[in-house]
């Protein structure tokens, strides 16, 4: 099983000291946590994808690769890539590109966003949300796994003869997961593909969590990619931990009023109880996240949000200290021994492409032009040798 | 006998308030009328008073806290709704609105509602028609023609209650209990459901 972080980005004031990060220390922050986060033993970090403030992720594969250059192990994540407004060649080009860089140590998680004005900031429109993100999708794979792609759709310019540059490293595109809360057009899209299905689980009640996971297992097993018990499932976290628990929640609690989401609604008592949120001891947010297996089945992949409502870098360190010495430790080894061997673990690259019987380049060589038959490179050493 | 389900939604604020007396009186007036159809009702009452912090709530984090969220599904899954508020400030109630507005968007469409209001005078009775009734238009909800209203002046009449009240209280419960009595017991539309194939979602279709 993975265990890592995800970030929103958010670029918001510690309610405690009245103080805003800069864009440029955010940004920088992002890097710290995510070198902390291979430090600590946790295997991925993602980041979010969002093109207004407060956030700073909007260029995710340019800080992806940033890091990819700094670490050695951890895999490089989304969370999510807008898979509605952002084109899917540019998607297709980009995390290419990454999956080079990083020797694919990434893959990514499709999300389609959620605020109305970025969608015709981009030319698409919210209502078209789905549809944007079935048919843009669709393409992007055919993008990875066509040399050449001739293509017509709803949304796009066409395209003929179009060859996405760089081709996937070793022959493998990267492994894709699908980010979505409560719509099953989503889940329905990731059984599709044999594609993994990652649940925010974060800010609903378990209740969402489950029947989506239920459905999504249900769905991957219709399409025959194996039984629903090895369908690749994806959960969010949410934790906040101190040696004492009360110290936990007297640190968090003012984080907790006023954070953007849920912030001046309910009681953290409410939250806690209400959503998977967990504010306390070690032992507490181990026993809770080995809850989530009971209403979701054995899971591939955990992701805790830690670095959101303002919390200082310093904070959100120890957070990854606590994480990776007393509970990700305890939770691999207890969801490993409950775990059934026909369960998988997340593809990885090296799975993937031993998968498909070992890497093979796949560089696509630039091909003569039609009239004279002649190749650039042919061409470039014409006038060289000239 | 066939049984149907009818959920009462009340807005009022005090304890006791003439918006539940109301609610109440149209819950029996659908109850009898249903009963002479040979038609069976169960009726809940919710108050929305009681779920007011959950509401909030609700509106902003998202998701309804499990209490409210108990009262949604009932009021969703119900055969027919009656539905009573406070005319305040020319319109219903905030509270009134906002339990409204945390439901999902297609929730009560097709569903046969009654709607009525009390206030102080009878000068506010066409907020019914200026502010309910388009309301649960958009909702694409069935609204009975009769929407009733009860000013203080109407509690007073004969045995506490005015005979003109009285007669639009009947209407609208016959009204409602027709509606509900002549279709199938309803179930409600499941958000988590999948209503199309994938092959026709990449299609376009």
């Amino acid at each position: 099983m993975q265990f890592g972080i995800f970030t929103v980005g958010d670029v918001t004031t510690d309610p405690t000291t009245g103080t805003t990060p800069t864009e440029h220390e955010r940004i920088k922050a992002t890097i710290e946590i995510a070198k902390k986060a291979e430090e600590v033993g946790l295997d991925v970090f993602a980041t979010g994808q969002h093109h207004n403030p407060p956030f700073i992720p909007s260029a995710p594969t340019t800080t992806l690769a940033y890091i990819a250059a700094q670490t050695k192990r951890i895999i490089l994540s989304t969370s999510t890539t807008l898979i509605t407004t952002t084109d899917p060649v540019r998607i297709a080009e980009d995390y290419a590109t990454l999956q080079h860089l990083s020797d694919g140590r990434n893959d990514l998680m499709m999300g389609r966003g959620n605020t109305g004005p970025v969608y015709p900031w981009f030319g698409k429109d919210i209502r078209e949300g789905i549809e944007l993100a079935v048919e843009n999708y669709h393409l992007l794979r055919r993008l990875w796994t066509e040399d050449v792609v001739d293509w017509e759709g709803k949304f796009r310019t066409p395209l003929q003869g179009f060859t996405s540059t760089p081709r996937p490293l070793d022959g493998v595109a990267p492994f894709v997961w699908h980010g979505s809360i409560r719509s099953p057009e989503i889940a329905e899209q990731a059984a599709y593909y044999g594609d993994g299905f990652f649940s925010n689980h974060i800010f609903w009640p378990a209740s969402h969590t489950e029947r989506m996971i239920a459905f999504y297992r249900q769905r991957f097993e219709h399409y025959g990619h194996g039984s629903a018990d090895q369908a690749i499932v994806g959960l969010g976290g949410q934790v906040f931990m101190r040696k004492n628990s009360q110290d936990a929640v007297n640190e968090f609690r003012p984080y907790f009023d006023s954070a953007p989401v849920y912030g001046h609604g309910p009681s953290l008592e409410d939250f806690t109880r209400e959503t998977p949120l967990t504010v306390g001891s070690p032992q507490q947010i181990i026993e809770r996240t080995l809850g989530f297996r009971d209403y979701v089945g054995d899971y591939q992949r955990q992701l805790w949000l830690m670095d959101h409502a303002g919390l200082p870098l310093k904070t959100v360190l120890e957070q990854l200290d606590i994480l990776g010495e007393e509970v990700v430790p305890v939770l691999r080894k207890e969801f490993a021994a409950l775990k059934p061997d026909h369960v998988p673990d997340a593809p990885t690259h090296a799975s993937l492409v031993a998968a498909a019987g070992g890497g093979r380049d796949t560089t696509v060589h630039a091909t003569g032009d039609d009239v004279t038959g002649r190749s650039p490179e042919a061409d470039l050493q014409e006038e060289v040798t000239a | 006998m066939t049984t149907r389900r009818i959920a009462v939604v009340s807005a009022g604020l005090s304890q006791p308030s003439s918006t539940r007396l109301l609610a109440d009186r149209l819950a029996q007036a659908v109850r009898d009328d249903l009963m002479t159809r040979g038609v069976e009702a169960e009726v809940t009452v919710h108050e929305l008073r009681e779920h007011a912090h959950d509401i909030t709530n609700a509106m902003l984090t998202g998701f309804a806290p499990t209490g409210l969220q108990a009262v949604i599904d009932d009021v969703v899954s119900a055969d027919g709704l009656v539905v009573v508020t406070p005319i305040f400030t020319a319109s219903y109630s905030g509270l009134f609105k906002s339990f409204f507005d945390v439901l999902e968007k297609d929730a009560l469409a097709g569903k046969p509602v009654l709607i009525a209001a009390t206030a102080g005078t009878a000068r506010h009775s066409l907020a019914l028609e200026h502010a309910l009734r388009p309301m649960f238009a958009y909702l694409r909800a069935v609204v009975v023609p009769t929407a009733v209203f009860a000013a203080s002046e109407d509690w007073g009449g004969v045995d506490g209650i005015s005979g003109a009240l009285q007669a639009r209280v009947h209407r609208g419960g016959a009204e409602l209990a027709e509606l509900v009595a002549a279709r199938a017991s309803s179930a409600p539309a499941d958000p988590f459901a999948l209503t199309t194939s994938f092959e026709d979602m990449l299609a376009g279709r």
